[in-house]
């Protein structure tokens, strides 16, 4: 049992209360409070996950617990598999508050900022830490909200106008997985995941089962970004401020929408061929229209957020190999290989692509543009961003020794293991084509000529973003370890065994 | 069974409204009937014939009462609704101000 479970929702809640009451007196508590609560949370998510060991842990909030076999309070539920994306929250969080402390100098109200960003948080821990359904809802709507409102900080044209598509289709997202939610509540008369899954594992109606389990789909697609529903992301991720741009792209759309659909269809419905086939063929066709989408684009920010549709293509589709080989019930160890595949992939877009669009926003900075064919030449003169971006775009196009290259390596040998050729295939083709992409954004905003301004007035950013930049650097470096079995099995194999098992999460938090 | 189609009916009708309308007011408001078919389809749930307050009563064990946790999820999935509606709202305002019009098809600066 692990006693800090709350305190991953409480302690951001009341830092965002704390920074609107008292920031309002006291100048620079705001950055302040906020680095200290992103500190606390990055501290306690990371000795959680070293200390905690494989078991699952359960906070029962006001101690309602079981009544009659039936757990009838709100759950909150701390395993393997939430570990690691607090962990990638609190962490991605972290760096991009105290990128902020000087990145948000040219923005006013920084107090909404902070206790918004706060809230964020509390939201996004929320979702991963929720044991039932309804709750889920409600952390979503919390951090969506929260996440409206810092897309549209700079309040000018091109602000607006994303985060009114962003909201329309968020708004529009949240009401299908509210009227799925009210159907399997009809259903089952419950509404506690493990209860849910033990209730369906009674018997159901098939058409009933697929109807939910598409409006779910598409709700949880839409916050993620998978590419039919894709519209909204490259101009809320483009808009916003660069920091929250690093957390949008970098985890509200892994823990809103990649943590839940896998949370979902792995421990919640059970997995079938024909969902796991939807799902696989979602994820590849993300994969490959998010690169194409991304190769010509020339707004810096826009050609991370195509590349972060594709790349969340390739956490999608190997996590859709697993469900297939486990519905055809067949090498199971394949499966695995290909969920811890995923995961790692997801962890690692965590570290890259926030460190991409903290360099974005530092090149914004100093320069005052992200259009690549205004720049150049800028290596000599931002010699800590060039080469913390040169080291992300190494990672992110798959080259050794970079974390990207261990994960894309697993998610192909594991499509090559499982029979799935042509996904392999695709899946090599799309790491060299963004590898194409990287070299141009390289070539265009640091190695070429300089066409705009003058290079002497162009200065390296501020201390504290230099720092953020470069722990992120060290991080994608070091993620890499997590390819060393001993590693693995260590932080990787508890999320993927909780998966993959597909009884026994219900049964543990149904029998606690 | 004809309540349940009614209220799918609503919702459809909010979907219509969101995709086909041009002024942005009418989108918030084809959202918000979108949001309340929601609301009426989670009531519609605890609904119980012959179903009273869930107030134990324990003199008379037979009582029928309706299912209370559905409604508790209305009263919450209505405090979020009033939040985003109001969020909604201001960034209208805000396009108001800057745009000066309402028409979503003016409204297209970034592309591609």
């Amino acid at each position: 049992m692990n006693p800090l479970i709350p305190l991953f929702v409480a302690v951001p809640l009341a830092g965002a209360f704390l920074i609107m009451i008292l920031g309002r007196f006291i100048p620079f508590l705001n950055r302040y409070l906020a680095a200290a609560v992103l500190l606390f949370l990055a501290f306690i998510s990371f000795w959680s996950l070293i200390a905690g060991g494989d078991a699952a842990s359960v906070y029962k909030m006001g101690g309602w617990g079981l009544s009659g076999g039936i757990p009838i309070g709100i759950y909150l539920v701390y395993d393997g598999f939430s570990a690691l994306v607090l962990c990638i929250i609190s962490f991605i969080g972290l760096m991009s508050v105290i990128y902020s402390m000087t990145y948000m100098h040219h923005y006013t109200s920084r107090n909404n900022f902070y206790a918004l960003f706060c809230l964020m948080t509390a939201g996004m821990n929320g979702i991963v830490l929720s044991g039932d359904l309804f709750n889920i809802f409600v952390f979503l709507e919390i951090s969506s909200i929260s996440a409206y409102a810092l897309v549209a900080f700079g309040v000018g044209r091109k602000e607006l106008e994303a985060t009114l598509k962003y909201q329309v289709l968020g708004v529009l997202a949240s009401f299908i997985i509210l009227f799925a939610i009210g159907f399997i509540y009809w259903k089952t008369r419950t509404l506690n995941i493990a209860d849910i899954r033990a209730a369906f594992s009674e018997g159901h109606e098939k058409s009933f089962y697929l109807l939910v389990q598409l409006m779910l789909l598409t709700g949880f697609g839409l916050k993620a970004a998978i590419i039919p529903f894709h519209a909204w992301l490259p101009d809320a991720h483009s808009s916003a401020p660069s920091p929250i741009s690093a957390m949008l792209s970098g985890v509200l759309i892994k823990a809103a929408g990649i943590y839940v659909i896998i949370r979902l269809f792995f421990n919640m419905f059970e997995i079938t061929e024909g969902m796991a086939t939807v799902i696989t063929t979602l994820g590849v066709i993300s994969m490959v229209l998010g690169t194409f989408l991304a190769i010509g684009q020339w707004d810096i920010k826009r050609l991370l957020a195509y590349s972060s549709i594709s790349q969340m293509g390739y956490v999608i589709m190997s996590v859709g190999i697993g469900m297939l080989l486990t519905a055809r019930g067949i090498k199971s160890d394949v499966a695995a290989l290909a969920i811890t595949g995923g995961i790692f992939h997801m962890l690692n877009h965590a570290a890259f692509k926030g460190l991409l669009f903290l360099n974005a926003g530092a090149i914004e900075y100093s320069v005052g543009t992200r259009d690549l064919r205004e720049m150049g030449g800028l290596a000599k003169s931002m010699p800590v961003t060039s080469a913390t971006s040169f080291v992300a775009s190494l990672s992110i196009s798959g080259i050794p020794p970079f974390n990207g290259f261990f994960s894309k390596l697993i998610i192909i040998i594991a499509a090559v293991m499982g029979h799935f050729y042509l996904l392999a295939a695709l899946a090599a083709l799309v790491s060299i084509i963004t590898l194409a992409y990287f070299m141009k954004f390289q070539r265009y905003a640091f190695y070429n000529g300089n066409t705009g301004k003058t290079l002497k007035e162009i200065k390296e950013v501020p201390g504290p973003m230099l720092l953020s930049m470069i722990i992120l650097a060290v991080a994608c470096l070091l993620l890499s370890t997590l390819a060393l079995p001993a590693i693995r099995d260590a932080v990787l194999t508890p999320a993927t065994d909780i998966l993959m098992d597909q009884m026994k999460y219900s049964l543990q938090i149904t029998g606690m | 069974m004809i309540v349940y189609i009614l209220c799918f009916v609503l919702f459809l009708t909010g979907l219509y409204g969101v995709i086909t309308r041009r002024n942005l007011i009418k989108i918030a408001i084809s959202l918000s009937i979108m949001e309340f078919s929601c609301f009426l389809f989670l009531a519609l749930l605890g609904y119980t014939k012959g179903g009273e307050v869930p107030i134990v009563d324990p003199a008379d064990p037979v009582k029928i009462y309706v299912d209370p946790l559905p409604q508790a999820m209305v009263l919450t999935a209505i405090v979020i609704g009033l939040a985003t509606t109001a969020m909604l709202m201001a960034v209208i305002i805000r396009i108001y101000r800057k745009y000066g019009t309402f028409d979503i098809r003016e409204i297209k600066n970034l592309r591609g």
